[in-house]
């Protein structure tokens, strides 16, 4: 009788979790990241871009709600792509005029729930995101992001100590890159004879990474506008 | 040997045509800061046009891109192009200046054989190019590292962008004025032994410039027929490998690795060469200097 009732406890808790519909997953994930007001991270930045060569920069990332987001370089100059300021995902939510919310079922891989916002406001820059949403942590592992003028931004996140707060350990942002090539009359390059890269292998790394990994966060103790001057 | 390079110093800093040339460096390098003081983003805004759509370029981008260390590597990417010109101006006047002036004859009469004196005369010219890249160097890098700050080094190629930490430039700089001597030597080499022809110096001066311009505009050429079969041995096209120690190694995830060079053997080959020049250049001029009437 007992395995009876724990068989029918575990159904019945197994159905209420099938029967969460994408709009709860998106209000729970977006009630998650609410909590935080602001913060402060530092971290390490790792920039791959086929025609920039850099080296690994210590950086600390300034966040204040609704959308105000800063990466710095501490030590140096960082090349920063356009789209970065997404790395913050309580910026995906942000639209005055609210969001189609478009559920595509699980991925069968990761079982993670794919979730589209739609935009409704015709003019918005962003046209399209995807979500890919952990529902028993209430976290987004991954997004993609889809814009009106700067092509399609990934992220991959990856949690750890403060998956409380929905905010990622670490974040693998892609973007697209466009061309770069100054006339050599302006370099007036050394031909040093290194191996080139061919057209198809450019073509191929037309996405540039960004991967930033922090260190820690200091969440709601305040951070001065100054900051994002 | 000493006494008669110190002679031979002494008579090149007493001229005042001498000065014209660090007057030109001074001038040119402070004029380049005084522009880029005021208007150095302009000059940002045209470099990274093919980067604006792609990454954030905010003032504060700009302000630290324009640090000592770019400023520094934007002169030397113009004056090393232009500094032949003033190496020539001594270098050119070495032995056709004596002979116009009508004092050879009566030098070569002292107890020093022709080989000394035209090696003295040669080193005299070297040791002037080597302070004029000292002042250069003291004017273009630590003047502007002292108005401007230090900060990533930013160099764009035509098709990269290599960025070195503050920490990792300075040696580059070290390294790169010291090829720079040898690269400005190879002119000055080329000059003196133009000189040994003329009996003024006008001649040699403008002879080396010509060959210097044209050499320099075949080197930048972008024709493959000439890539294999004339470019490789121009000295002019070995003479900016300086640059060289500012492109940095990376790993396969484009991350540089601080302290490397992208391709050291290929600068090493290009200072070989320039060395042969040097040789094959200031050798030329003792041995028709020897075997040369002088009747002036």
């Amino acid at each position: 009788m007992k395995k009876v009732l724990l068989l029918l406890f575990i159904l019945g808790n197994t159905s209420l979790a099938k029967a969460q519909t994408a709009e709860e997953v998106i209000n729970k994930v977006k009630a998650k990241l609410d909590k935080v007001n602001d913060y402060e991270a530092k971290g390490k930045m790792k920039t791959n871009v086929i025609f920039i060569k850099a080296p690994i920069a210590t950086v600390k990332v300034f966040y204040k709600k609704p959308n105000k987001l800063r990466i710095n370089n501490e030590s140096g100059i960082s090349f920063i792509p356009k789209g970065s300021m997404n790395i913050n995902l309580s910026n995906i939510f942000i639209n005055p005029s609210g969001f189609d919310i478009i559920d595509m079922g699980k991925e069968a891989k990761t079982n993670l729930r794919i979730v589209k916002l739609l935009p409704k406001d015709e003019n918005s820059e962003v046209v399209l995101s995807t979500l890919y949403i952990d529902e028993a942590l209430l976290l987004i592992k991954k997004a993609k992001t889809t814009t009106r003028e700067n092509g399609t931004y990934e992220m991959e996140m990856s949690y750890g100590n403060y998956a409380a707060y929905g905010l990622a350990d670490k974040v693998n942002f892609s973007f697209n890159t466009k061309d770069y090539k100054l006339p050599k009359g302006i370099t007036f390059d050394y031909d040093d004879g290194s191996k080139k890269e061919n057209a198809a292998d450019k073509l191929k790394d037309k996405k540039g990474k960004v991967e930033i990994t922090y260190s820690s966060y200091i969440i709601n103790k305040g951070v001065p506008d100054s900051v994002f001057q | 040997m000493l006494k008669l390079l110190r002679i031979e110093l002494f008579k090149i800093f007493k001229r005042p045509r001498t000065y014209i040339a660090f007057g030109a460096i001074a001038a040119i390098v402070l004029l380049f800061q005084i522009g880029m003081k005021f208007d150095g983003k302009s000059y940002l805004d045209l470099i990274l046009s093919d980067v604006k759509d792609t990454f954030e370029v905010s003032d504060d981008f700009k302000n630290r891109l324009l640090n000592g260390y770019f400023i520094c590597f934007a002169i030397l990417n113009i004056l090393l192009i232009q500094m032949p010109l003033l190496v020539a101006l001594v270098a050119g006047d070495a032995i056709a200046g004596e002979a116009n002036m009508g004092t050879l004859r009566l030098s070569l009469t002292r107890p020093v054989s022709r080989t000394e004196y035209m090696l003295v005369k040669f080193m005299a010219s070297v040791i002037y190019t080597i302070m004029l890249l000292l002042f250069l160097a003291v004017f273009a890098l630590f003047g502007s590292m002292l108005i401007f700050g230090t900060n990533t080094l930013v160099v764009f190629r035509s098709t990269e962008i290599h960025m070195m930490n503050s920490f990792d430039v300075m040696w580059r700089y070290v390294a790169a004025f010291g090829y720079a001597a040898v690269a400005l030597t190879t002119v000055s080499a080329l000059a003196f032994l133009l000189s040994v022809f003329a009996e003024n110096s006008i001649g040699p001066i403008i002879a080396t410039m010509s060959i210097v311009i044209v050499f320099t505009i075949l080197s930048e050429f972008n024709i493959p027929l000439y890539d294999k079969t004339i470019k490789p041995y121009l000295f002019t096209t070995h003479m900016v490998a300086w640059k060289g120690f500012f492109y940095v190694q990376s790993d396969a995830e484009n991350k540089t690795i601080d302290g490397t060079v992208q391709n050291l053997p290929a600068i090493m080959r290009s200072m070989g060469i320039l060395i042969g020049y040097i040789i094959a250049f200031t050798g030329s001029a003792i041995w028709i200097f020897k075997r040369k009437d002088i009747l002036t």
